[in-house]
Order: structure tokens, then sequence, then C-alpha cells
């Protein structure tokens, strides 16, 4: 019975272009991933260093969810159906940023 | 009549129906919204995080001299996080969560493998990749359960707990807990989900019903895992 199965199912041979693509995104993320190690240890803290690395996370993520999740290749409705909604968290991060500052004002530490 | 027929059809849309506007399966849309639900989840958790650390007072040398650990300041992560198994003693700042974030990565990439291979109905190279990418998860739970272990235990201070920890400000431990918590509990169920897969394309299960499409819903969820930790990794660890 199983072998019967095995037949008839047709197994399609790989694109090597396909996994080769797959591999040169791992390669980003990883050598990204290296770059930012190396800015934790050679930029000092500061506005320089967070923007650098929000702008790194940032383009891992865009990988990430672009190819790997193939979003970047599915319906343009669908895409932004998923990445609009995300403004709220833009907003809120700064909102609650900003609410911080007062606080720790207030606390007067 | 014929005419009438073509004008209406060139003005609809592509939301008059009778067609999917998404042009994806129902199970993967919803495996989309669900993740959206679930990105709204952590973000929450990392703004409080970013609420929390910045209505507490940064460590600045020229005010509190050299760094060390103090209930007045929040502590900088990488003085936090720098050891490494077997490496007692030895301060490697970061090392251990860069390898953590590799080894994500990877089973990341080996998940996509497994994905290309089911949409060639190649069962063999499925099952590899579904097993190199749950060894994937299982290590990186390993380095989870070593890093949580070594933070509790803590280096003669007294560790760290919900309420209180050596490192810093209550919150400091509190935070660190529910993020990287939160995160290695979907690890966790993303390692079960995994297995459930691996094990039904084993039995055959997919290859009888003609095609592999949950591998790629399972694939979304896992990717998603790995795309929290890249946000955790600058948010928690890096800045």
């Amino acid at each position: 019975m199983s072998s019967e199965e095995t037949t008839n199912v047709q197994v399609i041979p790989a694109d090597k272009a396909k996994i080769k693509h797959i591999w040169t995104v791992a390669g980003i993320l990883g050598f990204i991933t290296t770059l930012e190690f190396i800015v934790a240890f050679t930029i000092s803290t500061g506005m320089l260093k967070l923007s650098i690395f929000v702008v790194m996370t940032i383009v891992k993520a865009a990988y990430i969810v672009g190819e790997f999740m193939h979003l970047k290749h599915e319906s343009k409705v669908l895409m932004w159906s998923i990445l609009l909604p995300m403004i709220f968290v833009v907003w809120m991060l700064i909102a609650f940023r900003y609410e911080a500052g007062a606080i720790l004002d207030l606390r007067g530490w | 009549m014929s005419t009438a027929t073509t004008e209406i059809s060139s003005k609809t849309s592509i939301w008059s129906g009778g067609q999917s506007p998404f042009n994806i399966s129902y199970g993967k849309l919803m495996m989309w919204f669900f993740l959206l639900s679930d990105a709204f989840t952590f973000s929450a958790l990392l703004v409080t995080y970013g609420m929390v650390r910045y209505s507490h007072t940064a460590y600045d040398p020229s005010v509190h001299g050299e760094f060390v650990f103090s209930q007045s300041y929040w502590p900088i992560p990488e003085k936090v996080f720098e050891a490494v198994p077997f490496l007692h003693g030895v301060s490697l700042p970061l090392v251990f969560v860069g390898i953590m974030t590799f080894i994500l990565i990877m089973s990341s990439v080996t998940m996509v493998l497994a994905v290309e291979a089911g949409h060639r109905m190649d069962k063999k190279a499925v099952q590899k990749w579904m097993l190199w990418t749950i060894i994937g998860g299982l290590v990186f739970l390993g380095c989870q359960a070593w890093e949580w272990t070594h933070f509790i235990v803590g280096t003669g201070g007294g560790g760290a707990s919900l309420s209180w920890n050596e490192y810093g400000p209550p919150d400091f431990a509190a935070l660190f807990f529910f993020i990287t918590g939160f995160h290695g509990t979907h690890v966790l169920s993303g390692v079960l989900l995994n297995f459930l897969i691996y094990y039904r394309t084993v039995t055959g299960m997919y290859e009888r019903r003609g095609h592999y499409e949950m591998v790629e819903k399972v694939g979304l969820y896992w990717h998603f895992v790995d795309l929290v930790w890249v946000f955790v990794f600058t948010f928690f660890y890096l800045i």
C-alpha cells in the first residue's frame, strides 16, 4: 500500500536559484547580527548607537517577514493589512517613552 | 446583452465577490491575523520595558562613577549578561545571547528549506529540514534554561526573583522574566507544533493529502518566533 503511494507522488527537483536565495538571506541576517555585535562594543552609548540598532533591527525584520514569511510576494492588500496596524505600535512606543521621561521628572530621583 | 455584461465586470473590483481578494488560503490568512495579534502582545511587553526603563535613572559615569550593580540606576545589559557555559569567571558580554540569536536564525532557515521541499512534494527533504528545525528550537530552549538559571542564581549577590534582584531595580528582573519567558513559551509551543508536523510528514499524512500547506502555516509561526527574538535581542540586550 505504502509503496504504491510513494510511486504515485512526483517529486519535483529543487530549483538551485531558489535555494541559493534562501542562503543569501540567511547570510545577510547573520552578517547584520555580527555587525550589531561589533557596534555594541565600538560606539559609545547615545542617539547614534540607538539609531543604528533600530535601523539594523528593521532591516532584519524586513528580511524575515518579506522573504522567509513570504509577505513581500503575497498580494499587496494582505501586506498592508499586516503592516499598517503596526503603526499603532510605533505611536505607542513614542508616547510611552515620552511619558517615562515625565514620570522620572516627577519622581525627582 | 453581452456588452452590458462586459461593462459590469470591468467595473467590479476584487472585493465584489467571487474571488479571494487576499489570494491566499483561509488557514494561512488566519495564521497571519493571529500573528498580528500576537505581535501586539509582544509590542505591549516591549513598550512596557521602554517605559519602565526610562522612568528609572540611567547610569551615567560622570555621576555614578565606575559601574557596579546598584538599586539606584538601571543596569547596563552587557554587564549583566556576560557569562557563557563552561567558561566560568570569564567576562564575555553578550556572547551567549549572540550565539542564541544565530541558533534561532539558523532554525528559521531550515524551516524555509522545509517549506520549499514541501512545495516540491519531497517528503524526505521535508523530514530532514523539519528535524533540523526541531533540534535548533530545542538547543535554543536549552540555552534559555541555562540563561535563566544563571540569572536566578546570580553571581554571589543573591540572584534574582520577580520582586528583587542583585543587578538593579526590581522591575529589571521582572521584565526579564516576562519578556524572555513569554518568548520562551512561544518557542516551546513552536517546537511542539514542529514535532507534530514532522510526525505527520513521516507517517505520510501530507503526501496522501497532496500538499504540505501545514508546514507553511507552522512555518509562519516559527519565523514569527524568530522575528520576536530579533526585537528582544535589540531592545533588551543591546540598547
